[in-house]
Parts: structure tokens; sequence; C-alpha cells
């Protein structure tokens, strides 16, 4: 089709599905109704039954936490696909720029962010290991947490440092923590139906309320979370910019 | 019950496992017996699934969050027949693709496996699972392992391609579906399907109500291929590899025509209007089934034609499911599973031909196969079985739609069925007259469609061909084969779809733990007479046409004209497509407020 | 009163989807597949929120506080986290794609046709 042909097919559908959703979002309660009866018995009884303060994560790893699975999953396809999806192209051309890959994958950084560049790195570290282990007390969790620690490396690249060391597999350690991250999960999830009765009980002891180690099997589901995150979020980054680093030494 | 949730926890485990370990390079054998043996694992729980749940809905409520109240806390699979049956299909499909992946050797195995396992795990999921957002996070995670799995061969231009057009409609599908879970959450306060049902049921429906539902449909719409929602399938099943087109064509978007139903019949069955559903979808599923053919008749690249073969076969099962009726429904679920297999014979036979002769376009292949009979004779015999050949599971199947239609006023459609099986089935039997016996006059190729295939190169091996493609090939048609035969299936599966699109007991079992389960015997369920006549004329239909694209192309010149005009609308731009999916869902969307409510 | 947060979900919606269907770059195109997702966060989160309550959080707060509701926030948070691994996936292949046909541009790639 024409560019005009699509575009007039777009709008007229556009402004039919507007007048169907507008009749459709009419229909929805407002912000005074109550909350629906599966969101206030949450509300209510998520921090007696499971000791964990922030109620959100308490649905995310223990009432729902087959969804966070999944979702967990999600990440690791994208990390294992961007790696699939990148790493076949290097054909014949890039093998022999593959060589000068090391020295190219430290681009020219200014004196600044090379001097503070491991310094903010730090701060990135501790505030996400904080966030990750601190997820079930105050907003935060395993998702949040890790991508504050991916972003932590991806400083540590930006101010001149490589991401590892060995050439030929330079990603290792990375595309090790995020699929042991995976599979962590996935054990504790396990771990309740060898423990206790059913895949995904939340199997250790509840703690009291407010101290970091309560809520059963939470702080540890989000400990894996934050690994596999903080590892998938790296993996993805260092992969786009080896392509990036590649390409600019190949077409000049 | 414990081991509900091993079919999708196991090959996650496995999946991450091998993933863990590539950096280590694990020798080549264990990575395949870890892939193949998950694979074969969630085919047995699968199966016994399927045995448990023929008496009472299997629970699970992960998490332990049983409900209070009849209140949904936790999220829960729940398993009838039905489900299990499509988690087995699932299973026992990726044995067989994985086997015959067992020929490309490929640097990223241990990924590629990783991919297939976490893709089996999510499909297994999404027929298993009870709660509306669960389904649409398997089904997330079942479409991006796709994409990827779609995208492989990605040193070639057309799987990226494919791959891209694939990914970017699918979102647009999933912004459909999330806005449908937040319209139905807002009204019922509930993400559990029986519970949703149970509230639904209790007031008189409104434009909420029905647009939720289009959206939802909508967005599994465009998993299953539904026009005009198909276009991006022909793209991406063209270049994806052939043990994942065999998952694809096979199961993966049957489970979006599964997830319509398993979502109308649990949620919005006794809230909305069935006559005006049952107008729209067995509509959608004749113009589906329309277009498909007519276009797999116009292709000459083989796993394009197949494609859509697909789109055009997942039209007829969308009717089977728009029937609102248990014979329909029980028919539809039986040809999903006569012809998924059906389908896998002959993706892997293409993938065969595509191994020995390097190529996958009838024009460059035209009496290439001559040596290759085995291939010839299993393609040939998938081809009639997919124009209804008795005794395949899929000529079962057709019948009890039939049945099912005629039940409901809409007996016409057995005319579709039979149009669509002869024209599907010569456009087949064309293809595999030209490279199987050098009939007919090809075209040259004109360069700029030598469309690249995704396929690994250089490995052309002419003289033979081998037993691990040779053996899931000649398996899977077995398997439609015995679909056909196994006696009582037919029984089986109405007794299956009785429950199936009873909310009450649903409901009842899923919040309250037990209920009247109100099955009656059936009598004894076959083909009719009849169904023989039909089953017969497509077939002679399907072969007497093929004769003539074969023998006498000259007769059919005529319909090249029209036929360009809808070829033209194909057009591999991504826009487009995302045009005409806005277009349908504004359309549902129209059609579903005003005839639901 | 939660009238003007639905209009900006459907909004962003169809401004997003408009931009994906009229793209000159695929780059341009992830990004507007961004913004239509940021349309379904809103909507999510627009039929949690509850007016006069607090965030679910119960450090501070008795249990018995109106709070907004806790549900829907961990499934905006699994949407956060799906768009995330599509925009990954689609941006590694916008990279391909330069790679492979040396433009962007879907208007100018077109293998796939008929």
């Amino acid at each position: 089709m024409t560019r005009r042909v699509r575009l007039a097919l777009f709008l007229a559908s556009a402004v039919g599905l507007a007048v169907v959703l507008g009749f459709a979002l009419a229909g929805l309660p407002g912000f005074d109704a109550d909350l629906g009866r599966y969101a206030s018995f949450v509300a209510s009884h998520a921090v007696s039954q499971r000791r964990g303060t922030n109620s959100v994560v308490d649905v995310a790893f223990d009432y729902r936490a087959i969804d966070t699975l999944a979702e967990e999953l999600m990440i690791f396809v994208a990390a294992v696909g961007a790696a699939v999806l990148l790493a076949h192209a290097r054909d014949e051309s890039d093998e022999g720029q593959a060589a000068d890959l090391e020295a190219l994958r430290a681009p020219s950084t200014s004196d600044l962010l090379r001097t503070f560049g491991p310094g903010l790195a730090a701060v990135a570290i501790v505030l996400g290991v904080y966030i990750v282990t601190h997820g079930h007390l105050s907003p935060g969790g395993g998702f949040q947490g890790g991508v504050i620690l991916s972003t932590a490396l991806v400083l540590v690249f930006v101010a001149g440092r490589t991401l590892a060391a060995a050439r030929t597999r330079p990603l290792a350690p990375l595309e090790v923590a995020e699929a042991v991250g995976a599979a962590g999960f996935a054990l504790i999830g396990l771990g309740g139906l060898v423990f206790a009765s059913v895949f995904f009980e939340n199997f250790l002891p509840l703690g009291t309320k407010g101290s970091l180690l309560s809520a059963g099997t939470i702080p540890l589901s989000n400990v894996a979370v934050g690994i596999e995150v903080a590892g998938a979020f790296a993996l993805v980054f260092a992969e786009l910019v080896d392509q990036m680093v590649l390409g600019r030494g190949g077409d000049t | 019950m414990a081991l509900a949730a091993l079919p999708v926890a196991v090959p996650v485990i496995a999946a991450t496992l091998l993933a863990a370990l590539k950096p280590f390079d694990p020798p080549r054998r264990l990575v395949l017996l870890t892939s193949i043996g998950t694979a074969a694992a969630v085919a047995v729980f699968s199966a016994i699934l399927l045995a448990r749940s023929g008496d009472e809905t299997v629970l699970l409520w992960f998490g332990a969050w049983t409900p209070r109240d009849g209140v949904a806390l936790g999220v829960s699979f729940a398993i009838d027949p039905l489900g299990a049956g499509a988690a087995l299909l699932a299973g026992t499909l990726a044995v067989g693709a994985l086997v015959f992946s067992i020929r490309y050797v490929d640097p990223s195995d241990d990924l590629f496996h990783a991919l297939m396992l976490v893709f089996l795990a999510g499909m297994v999921g999404f027929a298993l699972s009870g709660d509306l957002f669960n389904l649409f996070v398997f089904f997330e995670l079942l479409s991006t392992s796709a994409f990827v799995l779609a995208g492989y061969q990605i040193e070639r231009r057309a799987p990226l391609e494919g791959s891209l057009n694939f990914a970017i409609v699918n979102t647009v599908g999933s912004f459909l579906f999330l806005f449908g879970i937040a319209l139905v959450y807002g009204r019922t306060g509930a993400l559990n399907l029986a519970q949703i049902g149970q509230e639904l049921a209790r007031q008189p429906p409104d434009a909420l109500v029905a647009v939720s539902f289009a959206l939802l449909a909508s967005a599994l719409f465009v998993k299953a291929a539904i026009v005009p929602f198909h276009f991006w399938l022909a793209d991406a099943y063209a270049v994806a590899r052939t043990p994942v087109c065999i998952l694809f064509a096979g199961v993966m978007s049957e489970l979006g025509l599964y997830g319509i139903a398993r979502i109308w019949w649990t949620g919005y069955s006794d809230a909305l209007g069935h006559e005006g559903l049952r107008a729209i979808l067995i509509g959608a599923g004749v113009l589906t089934a329309l277009v498909g053919a007519l276009m797999a008749l116009a292709q000459t690249h083989l796993k394009r034609l197949l494609a859509f073969a697909t789109i055009s076969y997942l039209g007829l099962f969308l009717i089977g499911v728009g029937t609102l009726d248990s014979d329909g429904l029980a028919g539809a679920a039986l040809f999903v599973a006569g012809d998924g297999f059906l389908k896998g014979t002959l993706f892997a036979c293409v993938g065969i031909v595509q191994h020995r002769l390097g190529h996958v376009d009838e024009r460059a292949l035209q009496g290439r196969g001559r040596e290759a009979r085995l291939v010839a004779a299993l393609f040939a015999l998938a081809a009639l079985g997919v124009a209804s050949l008795p005794p395949f599971g899929s000529f079962l199947g057709k019948a009890l739609l039939e049945h099912g239609a005629s039940t409901v006023g809409y007996g016409w459609v057995t005319a579709v069925f039979i149009a669509v099986a002869i024209l599907t089935g010569a456009a087949l039997l064309r293809a595999a007259g030209c490279v199987f016996l050098g009939l007919g006059e090809v075209e040259e190729m004109e360069d700029e469609s030598d469309v690249e295939e995704g396929e690994p190169a250089g490995e052309t091996e002419p003289g033979r061909t081998p037993v691990v493609m040779a053996l899931p090939a000649a398996g899977f048609l077995a398997a439609a084969l015995a679909i056909g035969v196994i006696p009582g299936i037919a029984d089986a599966a109405v007794r299956a779809a009785d429950r199936f699109l009873d909310r009450g007991a649903y409901a009842g079992d899923v919040l309250f733990g037990g209920s009247e389960s109100s099955s009656v015997p059936q009598p004894g369920l076959g083909p009719h007479w009849y169904d023989w006549l039909y089953a017969a004329i497509s077939c002679a239909g399907a072969l007497a046409l093929a004769w003539v694209l074969l023998l006498r192309p000259a007769a059919l010149r005529g319909a090249r004209r029209p036929l360009a005009g809808l070829r033209a609308l194909h057009s591999g731009h991504v826009g487009d497509y995302v045009a005409f999916a806005v277009a349908g869902a504004a359309v549902l969307g129209g059609l579903c407020a005003v005839t639901l409510t | 009163m939660s009238a003007p947060a639905l209009v900006v979900a459907a909004w962003l919606l169809l401004v997003g989807l408009y931009g994906v269907v009229t793209s000159r770059n695929l780059v341009h195109l992830v990004l507007c597949l961004g913004v239509a997702q940021a349309s379904t966060y809103v909507l999510l989160l627009a039929v949690g929120y509850r007016q006069g309550a607090q965030a679910p959080i119960f450090s501070d707060i008795p249990t018995s506080a109106p709070v907004v509701d806790p549900v829907v926030q961990a499934l905006t948070l699994t949407d956060v986290v799906v768009e995330a691994t599509v925009s990954a996936l689609l941006l590694a292949l916008a990279v391909q794609t330069r790679k492979r046909f040396g433009t962007v541009d879907p208007d100018e790639i077109g293998e796939l046709h008929g």
C-alpha cells in the first residue's frame, strides 16, 4: 500500500478504536470506588500473612510468584535472544576486527568520567544491593534493584574499563550469572514443592515484620531476580555495544 | 496436585541450566539428551494430566493460596482434558522437532535448545493456566521466545524481516490484551478466570464487557493469524527453521484459538450473547480460510505455501470454536491435533528437501526430488490428509465439527470446508507433483524474488535422507493417523468439550472445590456416510485441481488478476500489517459492542 | 474523576500506534512501541488508583489504612519487564537490519511479499 492509503486506513481505524475504547473505558469505576475483593484482601492481610511490609512485592513474589517466574524468564529470553540475534552477526569481515576488539572496547572517554565513573558505580552497587535486599520492606525489589546494579556495570564500561578480561569469552560471567539467577528463582519455587507442599509455597520461616530476614523466601527470590536482571541487562548492553564498536571499526 | 507444575518447571530449569553451561562448552550429546529428554518428560507429564483430568479438573494453586470465600488469591492451573491435550500436543511435536534438529550443527546450539525449551514451557503454561493475567504472561513468554527462534538464522535477510514483522505485530496485540485485562479487572476486581466468570454473570453486560472481550480476542487473533491480523505469519513461518516451524504451525497458532475458547467459556459465556458471537467468529473463520487457501495456491516457495495453508486451516478451526457448541469444539480439538501432526509431517518433508537439495522454491526444485521417494510418499499422504482423507484425525475432527455447525444452524460451512480442502490440497499436491515428479511448466525464477532460505547452508546431502529427519516425519504422520483411529476418541472429546463449556461447573471446581459434573453419556459418535462422501469429493477435487494446475495451467490464467490484488496486500511492510490489525480491532470491538450486549 | 487518566491512556495508545504505522526508522518504531506500551501502564495504574489513599507499603501506616491497589502495581511491574524484553530484541533486530539491508527504513526493507 502507498503511504497515503496506509495512513488513511490507520486514521479511520484509530477513530473507530477510540470510539470503541471510549464507551468501554466509561464503564470503569471511578477513583472513589472501593477496592475489589482480591485487592482488599491482599492489602489487609499481606502483612499478617507474610510479615513483609511491601504488599506489591508480596503479590509479585508470593501470591503471584508464577507470573514473576514467567516474567523473569522473559528477561532470560531477552538476554539469550540478544546474544543469538547479534552474535551471528560476526561474519568473516568482523573476525578480522575482533582481534582489535580489545583495543576498540575502551572508547575515548573524558578524564572526568574515568575518575568519577568507578565512584559512581560503587554508589550504584550499594544502592542496587540495598534495593534488592530490602524489597520486601520498602518500595523496590529484585527487578528495580537489578536494573540499578546493571547500570553500575555499564558505568564501569563507560568509564573505560572492559567488562571482562578474556577476549574469546568476554561475557561468560554475565551469561552464567544471568542463567543462574533465572534457575535460582525456579529452584526456589521447586523448593516450595519439596519442602512444603506446593510449588512456590513460602517455606522459610517468616520472621518478624520489618526485619531484614523476614517474609520467608521472598528476600531470596528478590536476590535471585536481582542477579538475573543485572546479568541480563548488562549482557544485552554489552552485546549491543560490541555491535556498535565493530560497526565503528567497520565503516568509517 | 504437584505434578501439574512440572510440565512448566522442568523445561524452565533445564533451559536455564543449559544456558548456564554454555560458556563451559558442554558436549553436544549432553545438550541434545537434555533437551529431547525434557520435551519427552513434558509429553509424559501432560499425558498423565490428561488421564487424571478426565473425571475432574486438576487444580494447582501456586503458593498454596487457595481461594477464601470464593475470592481467588493466588494463581491457579486449572487443567481439564482439552488443556492437557493441548499441552500433550505441544510436548509431542517438540520431541519430534528436537529430534529433527539433531542434524543441524550450530555453534549456538545450547542456546537454541534452551530457547526451544522455554518456548515449550510457555506454551504448556498457557494451555494449563486458569488465571487471565497468567495467561497473558505465558502468552508473552512464548511469543518472545518465538521471535528469537524465528530469527535464528540471522545471517540471512529473510529471517530478519520475518522476525521483525512477527515481533512488532504481536507486540501490538499484547497492548490490546493488556487493555482488555485492565478493563475486566476494573469491572470485576478479579484475575482468576472462574472468578471473572462469576462476577460477570451477576450483572447485565455493557460496552465495557463486550469491548474487553473483543480486545482480548483481537490479541489472540493476532497469534492465531485470523484475517486481518494474519499478515505476519507467512513472513515468519517462511523463514524459520524447520523444527521451529513444526511447533509454530502445529501448536503455537492453535493455542491462540484455545485461549479465546477458554476465556469465552470460563469468563464471558454467561454474560454476553452467543448468537452474535457465533456469527462474528464463523464469519472471520470463513474469511480466513478462503484467503489462506487462495494465497496458498499462488505460492511457489514451499514454506510460504505451507504457511498460508496453516492460516487457512486456522480459519477452519475458528469456525469450529465459533459454533459455540460442544460437538463443534470437540471436532475442532481433534481436527487441531490431527492437522497439527500433518503439518508437522509436511514441514519435516520440506526440511528434508531443503537439506538434500538446498532450495525451498518449486521453481528451483522442479523434478529434483525424484529420488526422495520416501519423502515424496510422506508428503503426498500428508497432503491428502489435509484434504481430509480418511481415516486421519483431521477427517474425524472435521466430521464432528460439521455436525456441530449444522446443529446450530450453520450447516452451509460444509461447503466452505470442502472448497478449502480442495484448494489447499491442490496447492500441496501441485507442489509435490512439481518437486517430486517434475511435472508442470514452471516460470523462470526472477532474481529479485529469490528469497533466501532460513536453513543452514552448505549442508546439502543429496544422497540420502537422514534417519533423524525421516523419523519425525513418519512419526507425525503415524500420530495423525492414530488420532483418527483410536476407539472412543470422539466420545472422549465431546465429553471433554461438554465440561469445557460448563462455566458453572468450572467455577464450582476452581473456587469452591467440588461441583456436580453433568456429563451425559453420548451415543456413539462417528462419521456418517455423508462425511465419507464429502471427504471423497475433497480428495478427488484436490487431485483434479492439482492435475489441472500442473498440466493445463492455461485454463486458470483468468484467475491471476484478482489473486494479484490479494497478493499485493501482503506487502511485507510492517506498517501495513499494524494498520490492518488496528482496523481489525476497531471493527471487532464495534461488532462486539453492538451485537453482544 | 478518572476521565483524564483514561483519556491519556487511550491517547498514548493511538499516538504510539500512529508512530509505528508511519515510521521511517526502526529505532523510532521501537520507541513508538514504548509509547504505546506506556498507555497500558497508565491504564492499569488508573484502574488501581483510589482518591485519598496511600501507597501500599505498610512500614509506617497501619494495615487498615486505605491504600491503592497493590495487585495492579505488580501487574504493571510485569508489564514493564515485558516491554523491556521486547525492546531489547527489536533493537537487536534493528542493528542487524542496518547491517544486512544497509538501511533501517521499513519502506526499503522488502524481501517478503506476495
